[in-house]
């Protein structure tokens, strides 16, 4: 039980970090940190297959991708802008806002039952892939086509347009 | 021989096709052949038909010759089918009998016209329409040749077209038309509405009936009325007839003398069981009648055009006819459409080769002395002068005796007012005829030298109409004349429904002689008076820069109706359109269109601002509007 | 395994909620106060992450395996998304040589 509030807290220490860090790499690094978290809620919920796909996808590709494109456009250095103190202000009191309201519509729902996990299989490879290739084959074959289109997609806009450049 | 019935109206209209199609190619001696040919055989079938019809005896009442379904919608079924009965026998001989002497005289009339075969195309449509019209079995096969005919009429006024009045008074023609037909299409529908059927011997039989005896027969008969005012030129709508003289003359002849004119009558005697049990649309037509031949006679007086005067008298013959309908005397208005077919035609004809005579010259004020020049053209003329005069033995005076004995019966003022008009009528024809023949030439010396009677082909027509005026009449001689009225007893089957509901007091021999007597004198009256005025005093109507009598001006001007329809339909309708336009269309419409636009633009101008492009400011209000909706759902709960 | 996961019994389902919208908010709070386009874009990361974590607690919670599976297709989304976001970026970067957001301000009329 007090494992989940470290981790919870690590979530949010290293969050806060990420949005707050001067060097974009500092953010990258710090959201590593902060993704490695989820993926101990992850085990922490045995939801075993997430746990591994945030690791390799988000932390393993999608992070390294953000290190690349930042290295590509040459961006590490602290050079970035500030926004001033007033849009700031502004920024946070609406995020707190934000949260408020989400919190108060928590509390609206009462005391809520802790949190326990009947079916030790659920999360596991064996019980996701039955369910994942029987209920949802075809939004699975379609998000195919999706990453398809994206990777196109991205070769299309990256690539340099020769004809205006 | 009702298997040939057919070829009756198809002739007539396979002329107009052969005419219409080798205008150009046939040359004028073929064309003329062709198109009077047509309405000669014709007109040989329809007097077979005739007499297989009188043969068939009094307790006859008309074939029907059903041609092919046209159309059938629910219930209702229309056959395209012909019914001929007396009163279609007697129609067919006038139209293709008259129509054939038109076509002959038109071959000499129009000979140098440039539009000869065209003229010849439109004849014999309208042939073909009128004999639609008087032959069809029901409502509807009537209204396609009312339709046709109106067509024709138009097409025929505006034969001239290259004159921009003629093609004006075309129009003029065509809308009056169109009111009236207005009413006559709505007629029809509440026909089909209340029996369930146009066939004339379907509504007819029911309407006898005493299940139809709520049917709203006067609105029905008050509906057939107006379509027949529109057709056959009575008040409010008559003035059309008088400017439709811009068509060539035999068109007049044919179309706005002999035949189409009467078509209103014809479609009221056809329909005179309706009308009988309509007592006061009888009324209605028999007051309307009166009052336009009175209004036409009066114009009539003083009009210097011998077309024009020919024409109100027209309408105000035809004002006798529906004179005689409204009285219940359908017998007699008929008889009238007949001998005012051979009378009036003829009349029409002759002006025709009086204006041809004098190169195309209608002022009257410009003739005279004409009777040793066109010696067969005055003789025929003044033979349809006594005619339409009234004066015995000649056909007008049998029928427009029989109309004013049943006025007598009906209503003694009515009765004064048609004798009245009777005078008038004999004075301004023979105004006209001593105008025109007698005195010195007026015309110019050219005119002058290039007198001339007209060829053959004009005047066999005339004289062929002359005799008819002549003999015409005594197909319907009363027994108070030592005749038995022998069209009284053929038109009967047709009558014969209506006959028992008009109680008409009869009137003794005595009577009816004394009556005569009375018409015949005022007359005489009438002619003596216009004797004396034109020839005694060779009085000649004043040219028209010159100050006229107050009255003589108002009938001059025909009462000022052309001018008083302009005021009170014309220029409020025009003061009407340029409102709808410059303030509906272009300040209500438009503004509210423009506006539209305009408030659109404007407004995208001032909304536009709050578009800064600033990405960091888009996510601030797209994240301000998440918490409000997420607010709203909240608090909401 | 049995152990660790003993270790989250007892913690109320409210607490995951809370915690996912702190993160959540977090991120908001990223995007709006921050210039640097890539970092606005971790932030969007952040946030889609805190959902997913939340749909994976809640399926957990009524023992339902469609949550988890909804957030594997999140996570293909989100791999498109980065795909395509960091190219926008990098073109963006290569016209304005800036990955400043308050630069991109012709988004208007």
């Amino acid at each position: 039980m007090s494992t989940f509030y470290f981790i919870a807290f690590l979530s949010v220490f290293f969050s806060i970090l990420v949005i707050t860090a001067k060097n974009p790499v500092h953010s990258i690094l710090y959201l590593i940190l902060t993704f490695f978290t989820f993926t101990v809620h992850y085990i922490l919920m045995n939801a075993q297959f997430l746990a591994v796909v945030n690791f390799i996808v988000y932390m393993g590709a999608i992070l390294v991708l953000f290190l690349y494109t930042l290295m590509l456009i040459n961006l590490n250095k602290e050079s970035e802008p500030r926004k001033s103190n007033l849009v700031k202000i502004v920024g946070v009191i609406a995020g707190a806002c934000f949260l408020a309201v989400i919190v108060a519509a928590t509390k609206t729902l009462g005391t809520s039952q802790p949190v326990v996990l009947n079916n030790p299989g659920l999360g596991l490879v064996k019980n996701l892939g039955k369910i994942l290739f029987n209920e949802y084959l075809l939004p699975f074959e379609i998000s195919s086509v999706l990453l398809l289109s994206a990777m196109v997609g991205a070769v299309l806009l990256a690539t340099k347009d020769t004809k205006t450049a | 021989m009702d298997k040939y019935i057919w070829l009756i109206p198809i002739l007539p209209l396979a002329g107009f096709i052969i005419n219409g199609i080798g205008r150009n190619t046939l040359s004028k001696a073929v064309v003329g052949f062709i198109g009077s040919l047509m309405v000669l055989i014709s007109f040989g079938i329809s007097v077979a038909v005739f007499f297989q019809v009188k043969a068939a005896g009094s307790e006859f009442h008309g074939f029907n010759v059903s041609l092919f379904n046209w159309f059938s919608a629910g219930s209702v079924k229309i056959s395209f089918s012909f019914l001929i009965d007396q009163l279609s026998a007697i129609m067919l001989l006038i139209i293709t009998g008259v129509g054939f002497l038109i076509h002959l005289y038109s071959v000499g009339y129009m000979k140098d016209d440039a539009g000869f075969a065209k003229f010849f195309a439109y004849l014999n449509l309208f042939i073909f329409f009128m004999l639609l019209l008087v032959m069809g079995s029901n409502y509807l096969i009537m209204f396609i040749g009312w339709e046709g005919v109106g067509l024709c009429s138009y097409l025929l006024i505006g034969f001239w077209y290259t004159n921009p009045d003629y093609a004006d008074a075309a129009k003029k023609a065509f809308i009056m038309n169109r009111i009236g037909d207005l009413g006559f299409i709505i007629a029809i529908f509440l026909i089909m509405v209340v029996f369930g059927s146009a066939n004339f011997a379907d509504v007819f039989k029911l309407a006898s009936t005493k299940d139809f005896a709520s049917a709203p027969f006067t609105l029905i008969t008050i509906l057939l009325f107006v379509g027949a005012v529109g057709k056959s030129a009575q008040l409010p709508l008559f003035t059309w007839l008088p400017d439709a003289m811009a068509g060539p003359t035999p068109v007049s002849a044919l179309i706005h003398a002999a035949t189409m004119v009467t078509a209103g009558v014809y479609m009221i005697a056809r329909s005179n069981i309706l009308f009988t049990l309509a007592p006061v649309t009888m009324h209605i037509v028999a007051v309307v009648g009166l009052t336009t031949a009175v209004i036409a006679a009066l114009i009539a007086l003083t009009q210097t055009d011998i077309k024009k005067v020919l024409a109100y008298s027209t309408v105000s013959q035809l004002g006798y006819m529906f004179l005689g309908l409204g009285v219940g005397a359908y017998t007699g208005a008929f008889f009238h459409v007949l001998t005012h077919a051979f009378f009036k035609a003829l009349l029409f004809l002759g002006a025709g080769s009086v204006i041809h005579a004098m190169s195309n010259e209608q002022d009257m004020r410009n003739m005279g002395g004409l009777k040793g020049k066109l010696k067969i053209t005055f003789i025929t003329m003044l033979i349809g002068t006594l005619a339409i005069s009234g004066i015995p033995p000649f056909a007008g005076f049998f029928s427009k005796d029989e109309i004013l004995a049943h006025t007598f019966m009906h209503s003694t003022p009515m009765y004064v007012i048609g004798v009245i008009t009777a005078m008038f009528t004999a004075f301004y024809m023979f105004r006209m005829l001593f105008l025109t023949f007698y005195g010195k030439f007026r015309g110019t010396h050219e005119q002058e030298h290039h007198l001339h009677e007209s060829p053959p082909s004009m005047t066999i027509p005339l004289v062929v109409l002359a005799i008819l005026s002549i003999v015409g009449g005594f197909i319907g001689r009363p027994e108070s004349l030592g005749g038995h009225h022998w069209l009284e007893h053929f038109l009967a089957p047709v009558f014969a429904k209506s006959a028992p509901l008009l109680v008409t007091p009869e009137l003794s021999n005595s009577t009816e002689i004394t009556l005569m007597c009375i018409s015949v004198g005022a007359a005489v009256l009438a002619i003596l008076y216009a004797y004396f005025k034109y020839i005694k005093n060779a009085h000649v109507p004043v040219t028209d820069t010159e100050e006229r009598p107050a009255l003589v001006d108002i009938s001059y001007h025909k009462f000022y109706i052309d001018e008083l329809y302009d005021t009170i339909i014309r220029k409020p309708l025009d003061a009407l359109s340029v409102f709808f336009y410059k303030v509906i269309d272009k300040m209500g419409i438009d503004g509210i269109v423009n506006g539209l636009g305009r408030g659109t633009v404007d407004a995208s101008k001032g909304l536009r601002l709050l578009q800064t492009g600033n990405v960091g400011f888009y996510i601030f209000m797209m994240v301000v509007g998440i918490i409000s909706i997420l607010m709203y759902i909240l608090f909401k709960a | 395994m049995e152990t660790l996961t003993k270790t989250i019994q007892g913690v109320p389902l409210n607490h995951y909620i809370l915690l996912c919208s702190i993160i959540f908010s977090i991120g908001v709070i990223g995007v709006l106060i921050r210039r640097n386009a890539i970092v606005i874009f971790m932030s969007v990361e952040l946030m889609l992450n805190s959902v997913n974590l939340l749909l994976t607690a809640f399926s957990v919670y009524r023992g339902d395996a469609t949550g988890q599976v909804f957030v594997f297709f999140v996570m293909a989304l989100a791999a498109a998304e980065v795909a395509v976001g960091l190219a926008i970026i990098v073109m963006i970067y290569r016209n304005t040589n800036s990955v400043d957001i308050n630069v991109l301000n012709r988004l208007k009329w």
